[in-house]
């Protein structure tokens, strides 16, 4: 098995807390899910530590969207067990607002809010999920926007903004409630070229910040940079874990050799 | 020879040309290029010419206005004494003389509360709301039906004309627009029950005539409630009407639902928003924004309809002016009696029509 300390290169300090005393970050035993006859995710097992960084990637349909949405129930299972962060995904609705609370998704399409501004974007969960005052909330709010370098549009709507700067939005959006873990679902597959460096880049500044991140992506150089692991899913099932080396330079399955030379493709 | 060639110096931006004509340009470019153009412009304006003349004529220029009799009448126009004569009945119906105030107040009320709202500037909206839909329902009622702090009892019988036509309307558009949403809503749940119920409730009152509706509820209510309570005519009318057009209002609101991309609510859910505040933060702003134009539609549709009451024996603004036409005194002035109805109608109707174009403006976000 591959050990999740694999992680080498992203330096000090930020290596993946193991074996302590608290539990992993999202353990998931035994998933299967099902559209009508269709088995669309096959007995997933996959274990992510506090800390650690996972890029998944796996041709078009193989199940990896339908993963990390089961994550925070925006897909229901039929069988398997959820756990996050240490609690126990159920059908209880309460529940389930708990865990999201803790997980912050980033969209392909970044599905920012049209009738509100940049902003208030970044403030409606804060105020209405966590109860902060407006000028917290707008605190907050203003320092992640900072971070992503967009402060300066934080007034405008995001039908005024371009890709890029809506999803460095999206992004600052969900990071301003705080989440233990974050997961992205092809943040830059929606983005004209020119503007994936910026997104990719606050990712790298994320993962370099320690956040917990399980990343859909088919954006191989940003896999080599941050991931402690790259998985590869095909047809609903995993079909190969490793550390990005490894991943690349020895992938062991021909399914996983197939996908690299056409994505790589050269 | 070389093909390529690149450009070392970049193009400036320069102003668009002005190619403004004034009215002489516009009517030019507009309604005589050409020879085909210009004879379909000539006729066109000759047909309003010939059309509106006599309108005109009639309804203005040989039209009487003073006086408060029949004598004042000169027979070569309309006679609009006859509405000046009769204005007082045709705005308060049988609401008693002295306490017609009461009826002023109230409208008085209304219209600010409106223009508040209407007039974007304006502060604390939100409890002017909440006024708008606690409040004054509470106090318009206490000072129309009186009975109590030394106001006489008027019971609603004796409404009519112009201020019954309004509460109508105001009654049926603020009921009927959150009932529809909470219909569109529950059409949409994921709760087999709710779903149902919602399905039963808008097909049952859409497939209704709303003159049947109006029968079924001054005419077959009471045979199922006891005769002691004495079940108001006129509420039973506001509800039947309020429950027909929440019925079409939840299938517009269901309309802009739909419009609105699965993700929007997906986000909300990874936010950790619960139901109530996803749809109230994020999906009905932008879904009741879609629709305006529909919601508006069925408000005219429903201010129109109100004249229907009139079936049932209520005295509305048209029931009170047909009332009218048939007093002795003043027989023969049907065309003026249906023309001032009509305007009437048309004047709120129009309003409103106008004033959703202006929010549909004012919310438009860019994008
Ligand atoms: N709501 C749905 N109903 C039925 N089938 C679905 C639905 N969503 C996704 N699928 C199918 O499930 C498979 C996996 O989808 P997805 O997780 O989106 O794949 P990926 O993200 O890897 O491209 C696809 O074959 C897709 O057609
Ligand atoms: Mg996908």
């Amino acid at each position: 098995m591959m050990s999740s300390q694999a992680a080498t290169s992203v330096p000090e300090g930020t290596s993946p807390a193991s074996a302590s005393d608290q539990p992993a970050m999202i353990e998931i035993s035994g998933l299967n899910k099902w559209y009508g006859d269709f088995h669309v995710l096959r007995d997933i097992d996959l274990k992510v530590e506090r800390g650690e960084r996972i890029v998944i990637c796996g041709p078009s349909g193989s199940g990896k969207s339908t993963l990390i949405r089961c994550i925070n129930h925006l897909e229901e299972h039929q069988q398997g067990d959820i756990v996050v962060d240490g609690m126990h995904m159920t059908e209880d609705v309460k529940r389930i607002e708990q865990i999201r609370r803790h997980v912050g998704m980033v969209f392909q399409h970044f599905n920012l809010f049209p009738h509100l501004s940049v902003l208030e974007n970044c403030c409606i969960a804060q105020t209405w999920v966590q109860r902060r005052p407006r000028r917290e909330a707008e605190a907050t709010a203003m320092e992640y926007l900072e971070r992503v370098q967009i402060a300066d549009q934080a007034h405008k709507y995001p039908g005024q903004l371009s890709g890029g700067q809506q999803q460095r939005v999206a992004i600052a959006r969900a990071l301003c409630l705080k989440p233990e873990v974050m997961l992205f679902d092809e943040p830059t597959s929606a983005l004209d070229p020119e503007m994936i460096k910026e997104v990719l880049d606050v990712m790298v500044e994320l993962a370099r910040d320690g956040m917990t991140m399980l990343c859909v992506t088919h954006e191989m150089g940003f896999a080599r940079t941050v991931a402690d692991r790259v998985i590869f899913m095909d047809q609903g099932q995993i079909i190969e874990e490793a550390p990005p080396e490894t991943f690349f330079s020895a992938p062991r399955s021909e399914r996983t050799r197939l996908f690299l030379s056409q994505i790589l493709g050269h | 020879m070389n093909d390529s060639t690149a450009r070392d110096t970049l193009i400036a931006a320069r102003p668009a040309p002005d190619i403004r004509h004034g009215l002489v340009g516009w009517l030019r470019s507009r309604l005589f290029n050409g020879p085909v153009n210009s004879i379909v412009s000539l006729l066109t304006l000759a047909l309003l010419v010939w059309a509106l003349t006599p309108m005109v004529q009639w309804a203005l220029i040989n039209a009487d206005w003073l006086g408060d009799s029949r004598e004042a009448c000169s027979g070569e126009g309309a006679c609009w004494v006859f509405i000046s004569a009769r204005f007082e009945t045709i705005v308060y119906g049988f609401y008693p003389v002295a306490e017609r105030y009461r009826v002023d107040i109230t409208l008085a009320l209304m219209a600010v509360t409106i223009a508040w709202l209407a007039i974007p500037r304006m502060p604390a909206k939100k409890w002017v709301v909440v006024f708008a839909l606690v409040g004054f329902p509470i106090i318009a009622w206490l000072l129309l039906v009186g009975g109590v702090f030394d106001l006489p009892h008027v019971p609603t019988r004796r409404w009519g004309g112009l201020m019954l036509t309004l509460t109508v309307a105001t009654v049926g558009i603020v009921g009927s627009l959150p009932l529809g949403v909470l219909l569109a809503l529950g059409r949409r749940s994921q709760m087999p029950l709710v779903r149902s119920l919602c399905i039963v409730f808008i097909e049952f009152w859409r497939g209704v005539p709303l003159i049947t509706v109006l029968f079924m509820a001054s005419v077959m209510l009471p045979l199922f409630v006891p005769n002691e309570v004495e079940f108001n005519k006129l509420l039973r009318a506001l509800i039947g009407i309020m429950f027909f057009w929440s019925a079409y209002m939840a299938e517009v609101v269901r309309g802009g639902l739909q419009a609105i991309p699965k993700g929007q609510e997906e986000a909300a859910k990874a936010l950790g928003l619960s139901y109530w505040r996803r749809m109230g933060l994020i999906i009905l702003p932008q879904a009741l924004k879609l629709v305006i134009p529909g919601i508006v539609n069925t408000f005219i549709a429903l201010f129109k309809d109100t004249s229907l009451v009139l079936i049932i024996g209520l005295f509305d603004l048209l029931a009170i002016i047909r009332a009218g036409l048939t007093d002795s005194d003043w027989l023969g002035f049907a065309t003026e009696g249906y023309v001032f109805a009509a305007l009437m109608f048309w004047v709120f109707c129009f309003s409103m029509s106008r004033y959703s174009q202006h929010m549909e403006r004012r919310l438009h976000r860019g994008h």
